[in-house]
């Protein structure tokens, strides 16, 4: 291959390679279009086919100045922090939570990742015909001690219930206000040169956890999903630091798909050091047996932060501290270019791309 | 984690790429084609090429079982899928490869039953599962997934499964090789061998590679070091003078192959005398089809499909890629009307393909690239 576009001379042509990269990148930049004429699940992966879609067709229609960040919560200029978010996970029941955890963890953490402390919860219920009353109070019965740990009250709510076959059991709506006492605001966009990235935990485990619960694949591991509530850890942060930039659940799409996000926003380069990512021997193993990259596998606990560099050491003391936050590790820093990539160092010595993927991370086949 | 981590040690990796850098001739190009798809993937995953000096070139080849399926061949499994008493299952990989009418996920979306599977025995369990269904299993790939497939359907007979049948698309390592090999613009200086086909047709039926044609090919792994050796076992070959056939994988590659999975395609399935690559045509005896005993379980005769050839989009240059006479961007199309999110060809599709790998993985100049990321 050729010679970089980084730091070329002035005078010199670019390279044939060169000039069809700065294209690609051209195109990359352009707006989102949807060419498909029917939903597919790709579009659901939150991936770049959800990311088009969203934008396409949805912030199209909508737009409007607090909706434009895409961000995981609006804030309003009064410090008022409004977020939602549905769930359909299959099954609904799995080590280390079920879909009731999910929607309660899900909301609370978009709050947090606003840096809001989480003021009320709503729960909107679609039910399928023939769903067992006692799987829906197991449901509600783990909501309800999601929400103590969290210290919030779901307030209100709503009930539908659909014929069988037009549902899969029960899928979950919550939405959730919350209230930012601080000062400042955090922002994808407001990611610098020089800031560490630190992720509070080891990643993948919910995502692992769920295909394994789905069966069909006959690997067993000794793993449970990270569902868990952020507000802790993302407290004794802020606290601890003025210098956070930005916190981000990694959920769908994983600690690669937010990191794109920031990088994007920011217009900056994040530097990923293989090496430094934690993964727990049993997610690794699974991901090497499926061949998909544990980068891109979902957390529902886990958050990636953006942090000044000199407080890098603050930070992860901070969050090391207490509960959700133990192994937290600083896994790269931002710098400036290319912007808007995401680079990874590999442990085997080499360099790659990082990028986001269209749909779900699919296995290989041999 | 053991069995891996020992493959990719960095340390090691450095000082075969400093043996790697000592055997080559100052000035000279080497183009060393890695056939394997797997290959392409665990290159670019692992950053493999920053080890390698500038003259020494890694050119993707055609072993990508997702990347060769033509688009006439989707079109036909779309059409058995949808069916509305067809349960159609497939490797993930499938899902999103663009046939002339969209793809299985677009397939999906119209109504289609289409569901993914890891091995063709959850196919069979959901024929177990559903029996007032017949549940078709897309084949897909080399001589590494082909015995998987026909055990599965020696199971489905004694079991006496009737709803299952096979949408056989299994197509053969050597056929294009040789293509490859007879293409008037190559300028390969060398291969590296298929590990996981290898594993069972062994390392004979590469001899004519050595012989005919005077190229060195040495079967390798798939960890990243694996390839790294494969690269200086090469060049060791091309400074001696010598071209052979040399297995680096004897961890798993045992050199006359794997009898008992040859002996399981060959009762269950026999060569097709014409099969339609992605980019390359059509190239005589290079797949497998059902055997005519065999034809119950056949879905290609079971259900009559339309076999109409789709020719490629005019733009794709996939065949250009896949003979390594291209790179990926250097196609027309790619990363501006061709990308991972609306490929107009497979190599854009799978992860091992060479487009995708590129785009995703290598898309900023290996310079640029270490630049940003040194410490």
């Amino acid at each position: 291959m050729s010679a970089g576009t980084g730091e070329r001379a002035p005078d010199r042509p670019l390279s044939r390679e060169e000039q069809v990269l700065e294209r690609v990148e051209r195109a990359r930049r352009r707006r989102a279009r949807v060419r498909d004429e029917l939903v597919t699940l790709a579009h659901g992966a939150g991936g770049r086919a959800t990311r088009s879609l969203v934008e396409a067709v949805f912030l199209e229609e909508f737009r409007n100045p607090l909706l434009e960040p895409l961000a995981d919560g609006a804030v309003d200029g009064d410090g008022l922090a409004f977020t939602t978010d549905a769930f359909v996970v299959t099954p609904l029941f799995f080590p280390g939570g079920d879909i009731g955890d999910l929607a309660v963890n899900g909301t609370v953490n978009d709050l947090a990742m606003c840096g809001a402390r989480p003021l009320h919860l709503s729960a909107a219920f679609v039910l399928e015909e023939g769903f067992p009353v006692a799987d829906l109070r197991r449901v509600a019965a783990s909501m309800a001690r999601a929400a103590r740990a969290a210290g919030v009250e779901i307030v209100t709510g709503d009930t539908k219930v659909v014929q069988r076959g037009k549902a899969d059991g029960c899928y979950i709506t919550t939405a959730g206000v919350g209230r930012i006492d601080r000062p400042g605001r955090l922002s994808a966009a407001a990611a610098e040169p020089g800031d560490a990235v630190i992720v509070s935990g080891p990643i993948g485990e919910h995502g692992v956890t769920i295909m394994l619960a789905r069966g069909g694949l006959d690997v067993e591991a000794d793993l449970v999903s990270d569902t868990a509530p952020l507000t802790g850890p993302a407290t004794r942060l802020l606290d601890a630091c003025d210098g956070v930039r930005c916190l981000r659940d990694a959920t769908r799409g994983g600690v690669a798909t937010v990191l794109n996000e920031i990088a994007e926003s920011a217009g900056v380069a994040v530097v990923l050091d293989e090496e430094a990512v934690p993964v727990r021997p049993a997610v690794r193993g699974a991901c090497e047996l499926l061949g998909i990259d544990p980068l891109y596998v979902a957390c529902e606990g886990r958050m990636v932060a953006v942090v000044a560099g000199w407080q890098a050491g603050a930070a992860l003391d901070a969050l090391r501290a207490g509960p959700l936050g133990e192994d937290a590790a600083i896994v790269g820093r931002i710098g400036a270019d290319p912007p808007g990539t995401v680079l990874l160092r590999t442990a085997f010595g080499g360099t790659r791309i990082v990028d986001v993927l269209v749909g779900d991370p699919l296995p290989r086949i041999c | 984690m053991r069995f891996v981590d020992e493959y990719r040690d960095a340390g090691t990796a450095r000082a075969l790429g400093a043996r790697i850098a000592a055997l080559c001739e100052p000035g000279r190009t080497y183009k060393f084609m890695e056939v394997c798809g797997g290959h392409t993937h665990t290159i670019y995953k692992h950053g493999l090429e920053d080890h390698l000096p500038a003259g020494v070139e890694l050119v993707h080849g055609p072993g990508c079982p997702v990347c060769v399926i033509p688009m006439g061949r989707i079109d036909d499994a779309i059409h058995i899928a949808e069916r509305p008493d067809v349960i159609m299952t497939s490797f993930g990989d499938m899902m999103r490869v663009p046939g002339g009418r969209g793809s299985f996920l677009d397939a999906m979306a119209r109504g289609a039953d289409i569901r993914m599977v890891y091995s063709p025995l959850d196919a069979l369990k959901i024929a177990r599962e559903n029996p007032d269904r017949r549940v078709v299993f897309m084949a897909i790939g080399f001589e590494t997934t082909a015995p998987s497939t026909a055990m599965t359907l020696l199971r489905a007979r004694a079991e006496g499964l009737a709803n299952f049948s096979v949408f056989c698309n299994h197509v053969t390592i050597i056929p294009a090789v040789k293509a490859i090999l007879d293409s008037p613009d190559l300028r390969l200086s060398g291969f590296i061998g298929p590990g996981h086909v290898s594993a069972v047709i062994g390392c004979r039926p590469y001899a004519f590679i050595a012989r005919d044609y005077g190229r060195p090919l040495v079967v390798a792994g798939f960890e990243p070091l694996d390839v790294l050796h494969a690269v200086l076992a090469n060049l060791e070959q091309l400074a001696a003078g010598r071209a052979e056939v040399e297995n680096r994988y004897a961890r798993v590659v045992p050199w006359d192959g794997n009898p008992r999975a040859l002996a399981v395609i060959d009762e269950v399935m026999e060569p097709r005398a014409h099969f339609e690559w992605r980019g390359l045509g059509f190239i005589p005896y290079s797949a497998l089809r059902l055997r005519d005993r065999w034809a119950a379980y056949d879905a290609e005769q079971i259900f009559g499909v339309p076999g109409v050839r789709v020719a490629d989009p005019k733009a794709c240059q996939c065949g250009e890629v896949l003979k390594g006479v291209l790179k990926p961007w250097e196609c027309k199309v790619f990363g501006t009307a061709c990308t991972p999110e609306t490929p107009i060809g497979t190599c854009m599709v799978s992860s091992e393909g060479a487009c995708a790998a590129y785009y995703n993985f290598g898309r900023f100049s290996r310079d640029r690239v270490r630049e940003a990321t040194a410490r």
